[in-house]
């Protein structure tokens, strides 16, 4: 179709402390544009909708391919990727805004190092002797592997918790991706002997308790992590720890 | 004086800068880790297919040998041999490591490691973590280092970026001078050395299978600091990507692997969709052409046979440069199990199901074999400075096999880790005051930034880049001619003169990406060069770089690695060569064409 474009509007900020404010762009639309493509676009052109000329887009992005997590924002009002967010498949005129519980940096980068540090105080990780050689891994059945590699598809992009009621700053909520990392890690024939270290993590103000079983986490993530899945098996270890824990003192 | 604690900064946290954080936390070092992005967003994510390693656990007979035999062979016998079969004989080791690290790597039905076969083998090598392997490796990588992070043994500079080295009188390596990304403040940091793990040069292509960040900005810095660029011409083209707006998305080799057939209609102006053409009007032209390797040709092979079919032939589908990758013979929870992640990927950016519809792939720049030239220790001509991963030139020779990369990256970094505490442990005491090369590089830096900042010209910096791109795709890719390779290059010069001209509308001092990215842009144009004359210099077709006027191996003149080192006075690049380690297998003729 001649002349057809593609309408959106980009809510911007120039630093931390300094005011939001709203762009409009009007584009020619070809096939198969996605939101970073509209991004280079502007790049090329630096114009508004109105004629006013004005400054390229700032976001983070990196891989483009739906596997790094950089490119998180909030499109149309839903957490997803720009990468992979169609303009063909979303209503115009696009809306595009950083995530809104996030400290934003400039225009649609934020700061969402909360995540790397919660996944520090989970130690989600295999505590190996060293790098040295120690023979093969564990046997592990592939039916384990294929649970395993769903939770570890998790690249951190945040979605689940922009999208999530509970996590903002009353709770302190820790958020739904850390929890699936702490089962993917629980669930490890090595890993596991951190278990009671990560549960432990997960108790108090800010724990899994603040979960309130809205299941946005799960609609919004792009990698169909079973997220309330996750929190449900992780609770119930909660649980169990707790009440051996009170029997033990 | 020698240092007790060696203090090591590493640049890039994919999985070659992780593989060396870990072995120099490990050994007592201090690790000091810098990165554009957070390193768990590393382009390492994007390896789809697997690692390589001759485990044998399919009881064909495979050894580490063979899987040299296959390396070398497979570059064309450009790569010194000694660091390359080092590389096959560490293999097992390091997926056992990998395996203990928790990387959910697929398995056989006894709960065994699983292996695939890749292309340019007859043997199935290449271990997988479904279809995302590079993320899964990347992420039991993140997580040791983040276990160190967390015993004060790593910090990590996230959204910094490298911008040269600090250099001492005697031209040794004393630190860094780097930027923060968002306050833009300049900075320099000292170390007993400094490992660089920066990755490709996609972006000198324009659009590539690379990341956003993979520019090549920090080798092309070092190269005009004077460190040795090695087989910079050595670009590989991977057959099949999915061409987008933004980006040429990979389809991994893995899909060949399990059993992926790429063909075109036997018929140029064939109206039917892929499905239902018949079986007979299919040209299933690789394995026609290649009856032993079929589908699983080497990628340089793959991807000329590629450009034959359409650009010579006039096969490509409905007129257009794509031919199909079909998987649509195999059942669906095969599929699901084994391709999962890419043939999400595929759906999720082109809209059509890979279960049920052939897919439409072209080739695109995937891999850069050359790099910063180094040693067997992994140190670059410049002492303290090492490089590892696909910024280093070692390894791959003239073409890289699939899933041969992410191995090599591990690898590097296991060498160069240890080598650089040694290295720091035995540092001599520092003859000089060094305060002012620290003083003066921040000072040089300072003084280029506000160059580009206050410059007042007329080049939009993203439309000089896209220029870049497309004169790069079109004449230093798949087939290159000497006319447009020297005309490519006048054309840099060109481009080099209205950076000049660059305007940034954007003057703000902070997170000002389009000042980040268009100083990278400088350095890009200056690789460029080195890419383009050392393509224009060897007059021979080996691996990846194919002259249709020079098609023939030449052994005689060219059995040399291209070093290219900047000439200040000229700025441009000068060449030297340099004899290639064959002391193992005697190079013969690179055919897949037998049966």
């Amino acid at each position: 179709m001649a002349n057809k474009s593609v309408l959106f509007k980009i809510k911007r900020q120039a630093s931390p402390t300094s005011e939001a404010y709203w762009e409009e762009f009007e584009l020619a639309w070809r096939p198969g544009l996605n939101v970073i493509s509209l991004f280079m676009d502007v790049a090329l052109n630096p114009v508004t909708r109105d004629g006013k000329p004005t400054v390229p887009i700032n976001y983070d992005s990196n891989c483009l391919e739906e596997v790094c997590g950089s490119c998180a924002m909030l499109i149309n009002g839903r957490a997803r990727m720009a990468c992979s967010a169609l303009v063909d498949n979303l209503e115009q005129p696009l809306t595009i805004e950083p995530f809104s519980k996030f400290p934003v940096i400039r225009d649609l980068q934020v700061d969402r190092s909360v995540l790397f540090e919660n996944l520090k105080a989970v130690k989600a990780w295999v505590p190996i002797d060293g790098t040295y050689a120690l023979g093969d891994g564990p046997r592990i059945a592939p039916v384990v592997q294929e649970q395993a590699y769903q939770l570890s598809q998790c690249m951190s992009c945040c979605c689940c918790m922009e999208a999530c009621p509970q996590f903002n700053e009353s709770t302190g909520f820790v958020g739904a991706a850390t929890i699936a990392q702490v089962r993917l890690f629980n669930m490890h024939p090595t890993g596991k002997v951190l278990k009671e270290d990560r549960l432990q993590a997960l108790m108090g103000d800010g724990g899994i308790q603040e979960c309130g079983y809205a299941q946005n986490c799960v609609e919004v993530c792009p990698k169909d992590i079973p997220l309330t899945k996750s929190i449900s098996r992780v609770g119930g270890d909660v649980m169990k720890k707790a009440i051996l824990d009170f029997f033990r003192t | 004086m020698a240092t007790t604690t060696p203090k090591i900064i590493i640049i890039g946290g994919g999985l070659a800068g992780l593989s060396a954080a870990i072995k120099v936390a490990e050994l007592g070092g201090h690790v000091d880790l810098f990165s554009l992005v957070p390193v768990k967003r590393s382009h390492s994510v994007c390896a789809q297919g697997g690692i390589n390693s001759a485990k044998n656990l399919k009881g064909e007979g495979d050894s580490t040998w063979l899987h040299f035999d296959d390396t070398v062979y497979g570059g064309d016998f450009l790569a010194n041999q000694t660091p390359a079969k080092q590389m096959c004989e560490m293999g097992p080791g390091i997926i056992d490591l990998l395996d203990r690290m928790g990387v959910p790597f697929s398995r056989t039905p006894e709960g065994l490691l699983d292996f695939r076969r890749f292309g340019g083998t007859l043997f199935n090598r290449t271990a997988f973590a479904g279809a995302t392997t590079g993320q899964q490796l990347l992420y039991a990588l993140d997580e040791q280092v983040r276990r160190f992070e967390s015993e004060g043994k790593v910090r990590k500079y996230e959204y910094w970026e490298f911008l040269s080295a600090v250099l001492d009188s005697q031209g040794v390596c004393r630190g860094i001078c780097a930027m923060d990304l968002r306050s833009m403040e300049l900075a320099t940091f000292a170390a007993d050395a400094v490992i660089m793990a920066t990755g490709g040069v996609g972006a000198i292509f324009g659009k590539s299978t690379n990341s956003v960040v993979c520019t090549g900005s920090a080798a092309g810095a070092l190269y005009q600091q004077g460190a040795a660029y090695g087989n910079g011409e050595m670009i590989q083209v991977h057959p099949t990507c999915i061409p987008g707006e933004d980006k040429l998305r990979l389809m991994s080799e893995s899909a060949r692997g399990e059993g992926g057939r790429v063909w075109v209609p036997r018929n140029p102006s064939e109206s039917r969709p892929g499905r239902q053409v018949p079986e007979a009007d299919r040209f299933y032209f690789l394995e026609e052409w290649y009856p032993k390797y079929g589908n699983l040709v080497p990628r340089d092979i793959a991807t000329r046979a590629i450009h034959k079919v359409v650009h010579e032939l006039g096969l490509g589908i409905q007129g257009q440069p794509m031919v199909y990758l079909d998987l649509t013979h195999i059942d669906r929870a095969t599929l699901d199990r084994k391709l999962g992640g890419i043939l999400d990927i595929y759906e999720k950016f082109v809209g059509d199901d890979p279960h049920d519809v052939p897919m439409k792939i072209f080739p695109g720049v995937h891999y850069s074999m050359g790099g910063l030239w180094v040693d067997a220790d992994q140190m670059t001509n410049i002492r303290g400075l090492y490089a590892i991963g696909e910024c280093d030139y070692s390894i791959h020779g003239a073409n890289r096999l699939g899933a041969n990369s992410l191995l090599s990256c591990i690898y590097a970094g296991f060498i160069a880790g240890p080598n650089s505490v040694n290295y720091a442990k035995s540092l001599p005491a520092v003859p000089e005051n060094l305060a002012a090369s620290f003083e003066d590089e921040k000072k040089r830096q300072a003084g280029l930034s506000n160059l580009l900042l206050n410059n007042q010209g007329t080049e939009n910096p993203f439309k000089l880049w896209r220029e870049l791109g497309e004169i790069m795709s079109r004449n230093v890719t798949v087939s290159r001619y000497n006319d447009k390779l020297q005309e490519t290059d006048v054309q840099l010069v060109e481009f080099l003169e209205r950076y000049r001209k660059v305007n940034l509308n954007d003057k703000s001092m902070w997170s000002n990406q389009s000042f980040l990215f268009t100083r990278q842009l400088y350095n890009m144009l200056q690789l460029a060069r080195v890419i383009t004359q050392g393509a224009f210099l060897r007059n021979e077709s080996r691996g990846s770089h194919y002259k249709p006027d020079f098609p023939e191996r030449d052994d005689t003149n060219f059995l040399k690695t291209t070093k290219a080192f900047y000439a200040p006075d000229a700025d441009a690049p000068r060449f030297e060569w340099e004899a290639v380690d064959i002391s193992l297998i005697k190079p013969r003729p690179r055919r897949y064409d037998s049966k």
